[in-house]
């Protein structure tokens, strides 16, 4: 039996106390009013005075995300007007710049405020609004991220135990008890979520535009015609409804898999081990499925005009490789305590490889998704680029080096994939590159170019990272780390290849 | 006198085998060669070979493959004859970079595959028509051979092998 060292304990506790002191820090200096944004405003451009250059990008980029977010046709007509929009690189931010005052289907929106904000600084409120928006939205933008991305660890690690039932594994079972002590991050995980997508729909915040007043409404001041094509999709109540499903189906199965992967220790037969394999195949049809629209409903919908036809995809191998992760870490973590005597180097170089080729995977993907759009160059598609590539691109760009070249030349190594520091290393690159791209998925279309890893975003890790380890090695004390009663348990014990 | 003398014990399930092997070398008896009708996962380990620099000729392989596409498209696409797609610039290749991925990486796997078959041929001395170096054609089936030189040790090893669970020990002149 696992006893969860105090040192640990307290280091979560710490992490939680640290994570909701700067989480609280993030909500209390985020811009109340819009006299605060303007003051800023100010002093930002006193700044950048005499490098107009320097400006200039900024403001467009502000422009193209408000007219974004607000209306699709002045966007459409604005960017294709502008088709020599070739290379998404660099001359991108002239667009914006030069189809906005020359269009007039933007000055004739009602609140086509970007469109002037971009023109002469002569109407500041508009924009200045805006920006308070973003700001206000940073916080809560913030901890979702975190709260999505370890929630979602759980979920990949519980698919990953799910695959390991139905392939009727001989190596991993040594590791089920590891699995399942992550797993049980998705309870709390998930209960946190879904009170935060409670306070989304209740209008605490705009990290979902779809979700704002009027905005199906026609003549209304928000009104859009993309989000009211799909509103009978995309509307608050069918939303709750579908998550509560979701992550109650998800919760299920991981509740009654747990309970009889434990019978099954003191059973005279398999039939519990039957039980779970059943269990198990329906749950990974009911997990594909779901997974695909919650990652529509969680994380492409706030991007709503844009879609992606393989987004689920790209999602599941996100938090795939990241649960893998998060399995071998702790794996590993165990194994230097002096549990786990049973998981030998075979199978900490199985995790390795899995954590190498579900990398690859998630680039091949991340490629295909890119190169699609970047090949057609549709205004509404590419658009969704264009921000990531101008105002993000240190976290974009950043992103491929960490989910790809670090874990490709790390893990390539057949020998590499034995020892513990570089999978403890290569391992931390990977989930930090991950969260980077959960963060590039939720923040261009939430604070937009205001975007910056500071203390809300790193407290809103740090405390659902304390409250992850708190939970999965309380967890792991509850049950003895083999299921000696397991049919493939001899063989996972002797594996050696 | 050290003779050309050799034992095939033969078995009939790998797990076996693999038990046999971890025998033979503890008694330290030279084992020259296995025949099996399938890979046996960590034979090679259990037999001592030194580990395979397959994968080394691999990367290399790669990396030429990965040259020649790029070289190959930049020559195709951009200097002889630059062609406007999708209203791309074709002047430049690290702007159309993207679209040459899916080349460069095909033709990684093409060089890396097949030039990595050629040499695994080439160094098992493996080419059409060659005549089989199988002592026992039961090992192409569902038998596996272990070859063991003799070294005036005849009696002795024929009753060690019988201790390993061979189905079959025999003693071979070979030429």
């Amino acid at each position: 039996m696992y006893t969860f060292s105090s040192k640990l304990k307290t280091f979560s506790f710490v992490l939680m106390i640290v994570g909701i002191l700067g989480i609280g820090y993030g909500f209390l200096t985020a811009p109340k009013d819009i006299q605060e944004v303007e003051a800023m405003l100010k002093a930002e451009e006193a700044e950048h005075h005499g490098g107009g250059h320097e400006a200039a990008p900024s403001h467009e980029a502000k422009a193209e995300t408000a007219t974004h977010e607000a209306h699709a046709e002045p966007v459409a007509t604005a960017t294709s007007s502008e088709t020599a929009v070739d290379s998404v690189a660099h001359d991108t931010t002239t667009t914006v710049a030069h189809a906005e005052p020359t269009t007039p289907a933007a000055h004739a929106e009602p609140a086509g405020h970007d469109a002037k904000a971009s023109a002469g600084h002569d109407d500041h409120k508009g924009h200045a609004e805006h920006v308070l928006h973003q700001l206000q939205n940073k916080p809560w933008a913030a901890l979702y991220v975190a709260c999505l991305f370890f929630m979602l660890i759980a979920l990949g690690a519980l698919a990953f135990y799910a695959i390991q039932q139905v392939a009727q594994a001989g190596w991993s079972p040594v590791l089920f008890r590891v699995m399942q002590g992550i797993t049980a991050y998705l309870l709390p995980g998930s209960i946190i979520f879904f009170i935060l997508l409670l306070l989304f729909g209740f209008h605490f915040n705009h990290l979902f535009v779809w979700m704002n007043d009027g905005v199906t409404e026609v003549g209304h001041e928000n009104y859009d015609a993309l989000i009211a094509g799909k509103s009978g999709y995309l509307n608050f109540p069918f939303w709750i409804v579908r998550a509560a499903i979701f992550i109650a189906g998800w919760n299920l199965y991981r509740h009654l898999s747990r309970k009889n992967c434990l019978a099954q220790d003191e059973a005279t037969d398999n039939s519990f081990y039957k039980k779970n394999f059943k269990m198990s195949a329906a749950f990974l049809v009911f997990f594909i499925v779901t997974e695909s629209i919650m990652s529509w409903d969680w994380i492409m919908s706030v991007d709503p005009h844009w879609f992606s036809t393989l987004f689920g995809w790209y999602v599941f191998a996100s938090f795939f490789v990241s649960g893998i992760t998060t399995i071998s870490m702790v794996t590993l973590y165990l194994k230097s305590k002096g549990y786990l005597e049973n998981v030998n180097s075979s199978h900490i170089h199985d995790l390795s490889k899995f954590m190498f080729g579900i990398s690859v995977f998630w680039t091949y993907l991340w490629f295909s998704q890119f190169m699609l759009i970047w090949y057609s160059n549709i205004p509404e598609e590419v658009t969704y680029f264009k921000t990531r590539i101008e105002d993000f691109n240190l976290p974009f760009f950043g992103a491929v080096a960490m989910n790809f070249v670090f874990p490709i030349l790390l893990l390539i190594n057949t020998d590499f994939k034995r020892i513990s520091w570089i999978i403890v290393m290569a391992g931390i690159i990977i989930l930090f590159g991950h969260y980077v791209d959960f963060f590039n998925m939720i923040m261009p279309a939430t604070v937009g170019d205001r975007w910056f890893i500071g203390i809300p975003e790193i407290s809103a890790i740090l405390f659902f990272l304390g409250l992850f380890i708190f939970v999965v090695f309380n967890a792991l004390t509850k049950a003895p780390l083999v299921p000696k009663r397991n049919p493939f348990i001899e063989e996972s014990k002797h594996f050696h290849y | 006198m050290s003779s050309n003398k050799v034992i095939h014990a033969i078995y009939n399930d790998d797990d076996v085998l693999m038990d046999a092997v971890h025998k033979t070398r503890a008694a330290h008896h030279h084992i020259e060669e296995v025949f099996t009708p399938f890979p046996v996962h960590g034979l090679d380990k259990a037999m001592g070979l030194a580990p395979t620099r397959l994968a080394i000729c691999a990367f290399i392989y790669g990396c030429i493959g990965l040259t020649v596409a790029t070289v190959m498209m930049n020559y195709i696409m951009i200097t002889d004859w630059p062609q406007d797609i999708g209203g791309k610039p074709s002047f430049s290749y690290i702007q159309n970079m993207p679209a040459f991925v899916p080349v460069m990486f095909e033709m990684t796997v093409f060089f890396a595959a097949h030039l990595m078959v050629i040499t695994f041929y080439m160094r098992s001395k493996l080419w059409p028509f060659k005549e089989a170096e199988n002592p026992d054609v039961r090992t192409t089936d569902d038998h596996f051979l272990m070859e063991v030189a003799v070294h005036d040790n005849e009696a002795e090893l024929v009753k060690f092998f019988e201790g390993t669970g061979a189905v079959e020990v025999k003693v071979i002149d070979k030429h």
